[in-house]
């Protein structure tokens, strides 16, 4: 897999992550993939609660994976940033590869676990809202 | 910005010496090889010569060579041709589990059409058991088919030791000798070796050209059928600006051989140190017994395509095990076969050494390595996991 069967904003995304690393006191983290697969990907979160709006304050990523994988992580950290929990819960895989600009057709599946990783990070932390409750 | 080409297991470009012999067989050149005038006569002397040129290389008689497309199909003759002629005298085959797609597929094709195959281990040097070979003998197997030098961690088998096991029970050997070819002495009668796959683009020839070395008097029967040529067993109009590219390549590669190997020995060496200076770097396969061309590493924490991507980017060109890579989701079977667990699989690194690389050109990737590792281990979370656990 060369750099040429991936977009350019695939490439950027790769060579440059954004809000790559991890966040100390994360309010949620999400965890997705497998080593078998060989893609991993977690996502961190810090929530912003504003009355009864709760939005995504801050946020990083770390992924073990292919260029895709680490595209997909990295651009969903720019696409949430500031959202609401709710509207981040709608975000697929599918929003994710479009944002890049499409990923190659054998990456779609393997590769592309952003909107799953962040799922869970804002399940993790709904779950530790409960049981503060 | 740099370019360096350390994929040469996978092709090599063609030596302008082999495009020069190549050029007339195009044009005014350009006859059939199977017609009787003048135009066909010289393609046919020129297939002939080239023939000769074939033999000689690997201690065989010109009768004995086949022209082919490449390796596999050389495989695919070998294998399904052999399986063919000799099903009414059993229908057992012996190959192991780090072969080419082209010999594990083609069983895999046989196994449905009744054929029984028994793959073999390897150790975790890569390197296959002759006793292992002597014990899966039966009274019905017709077949052994075990590569000369693996394409991914380049180890070299013991084919004379197997070739000797096999002569002494009547079965059959072929090897893929695809990877070794023009770079390791190969005498088919040393090896004791009856069919023997070989390809022209991984020694500075064409793409599309290749050969079958069919030892006299060996069963094989066609798997295609058409016309006269190569007696019937690889019908169809003889590609004959390749298979002079490839005699060129071969006769090129016989001259400077020992040369080339000893330079390319000193550099696959001193890339080897350098890259196990990294931390979590391992190397794969046996350290002596192996391609002099050959590198692969498992780098720990990070993912091969990502590896290959990050190096791309620098001008380095290279290959991987990964999953990413094989267009599967699986990793490379040779390193699973090895004992690798999927980490080191999937955090593979193929390098493989030309006759045109230089000090420089490993220097360079040296200097790079360290770099790009660093960085994709910062984005690991399974790096980031093992130094939380180091300080507990």
């Amino acid at each position: 897999m060369s750099a040429s069967l991936y977009s350019q904003k695939v490439i950027d995304h790769f060579s440059n992550p954004r809000n790559m690393g991890t966040l100390d006191n994360a309010d949620g983290v999400g965890e997705v993939g497998n080593i078998t697969c060989g893609d991993i990907m977690r996502i961190y979160i810090k929530v912003d609660k504003d009355g009864d709006t709760e939005r995504i304050g801050d946020i990083r990523f770390q992924t073990f994976g292919c260029g895709a994988a680490v595209a997909t992580s990295s651009i969903i950290t720019e696409m949430v940033k500031g959202m609401t929990l709710e509207e981040s819960m709608n975000i697929t895989n599918k929003d994710v590869a479009e944002a890049l600009d499409g990923l190659p057709p054998v990456k779609m599946h393997c590769s592309n676990l952003a909107a799953d990783a962040l799922k869970a990070a804002i399940n993790d932390y709904r779950q530790r809202q409960n049981s503060k409750e | 910005m740099r370019s360096v080409y350390l994929d040469h297991a996978a092709t090599t470009p063609v030596h302008p010496e082999v495009i020069a012999a190549m050029l007339p067989y195009f044009n005014p050149t350009f006859g059939n090889a199977s017609s009787v005038h003048g135009f066909g006569r010289q393609g046919r002397m020129a297939i002939d010569n080239a023939r000769d040129t074939l033999a000689k290389a690997l201690g065989a008689q010109a009768n004995e060579i086949y022209f082919t497309s490449g390796g596999t199909e050389s495989d695919n003759i070998a294998l399904r041709g052999v399986a063919a002629a000799m099903a009414d005298k059993g229908r057992h085959i012996i190959t192991t589990s780090i072969e080419h797609h082209a010999i594990l597929n083609t069983c895999a094709h046989l196994a449905k059409q009744g054929f029984e195959i028994t793959y073999l281990p390897v150790d975790a040097d890569g390197l296959v058991d002759p006793e292992d070979v002597k014990a899966a003998i039966r009274p019905d197997t017709i077949l052994i088919s075990i590569g000369h030098a693996n394409n991914e961690m380049g180890a070299i088998q013991p084919l004379a030791e197997i070739g000797a096991i096999a002569k002494e029970h009547g079965v059959y050997l072929h090897t893929d000798a695809v990877q070794s070819f023009g770079t390791l002495p190969i005498d088919v009668n040393e090896l004791q070796v009856d069919l023997l796959s070989l390809s022209g683009h991984k020694i500075y020839g064409p793409k599309g050209i290749g050969a079958l070395y069919v030892r006299r008097g060996t069963r094989v029967r066609p798997i295609m059928f058409g016309g006269g040529q190569e007696r019937k067993l690889r019908p169809g109009t003889e590609n004959v600006a390749g298979i002079v590219g490839l005699a060129k390549a071969v006769e090129l590669a016989m001259a400077e051989r020992e040369e080339r190997v000893k330079e390319m020995t000193r550099l696959r060496d001193k890339l080897i140190d350098g890259l196990l200076a990294v931390p979590h770097v391992t190397l794969n396969g046996h350290r002596e017994k192996r391609l002099p061309g050959n590198v692969n590493i498992s780098v720990k924490y990070v993912e091969g395509e990502s590896l290959i991507l990050s190096l791309d980017l620098r001008g380095i060109a290279v290959s991987s095990g990964s999953a990413c890579t094989s267009g599967s989701l699986e990793p490379s079977h040779v390193l699973i076969a090895m004992g690798l667990d999927h980490l080191q699989a999937h955090g593979s690194l193929r390098l493989t050494l030309g006759r045109d690389t230089t000090d420089e050109d490993i220097d360079y990737v040296l200097e790079v390595f360290p770099e790009v590792v660093e960085r994709l281990r910062s984005m690991s979370p399974l790096y980031n996991r093992l130094e939380r656990e180091e300080e507990k």
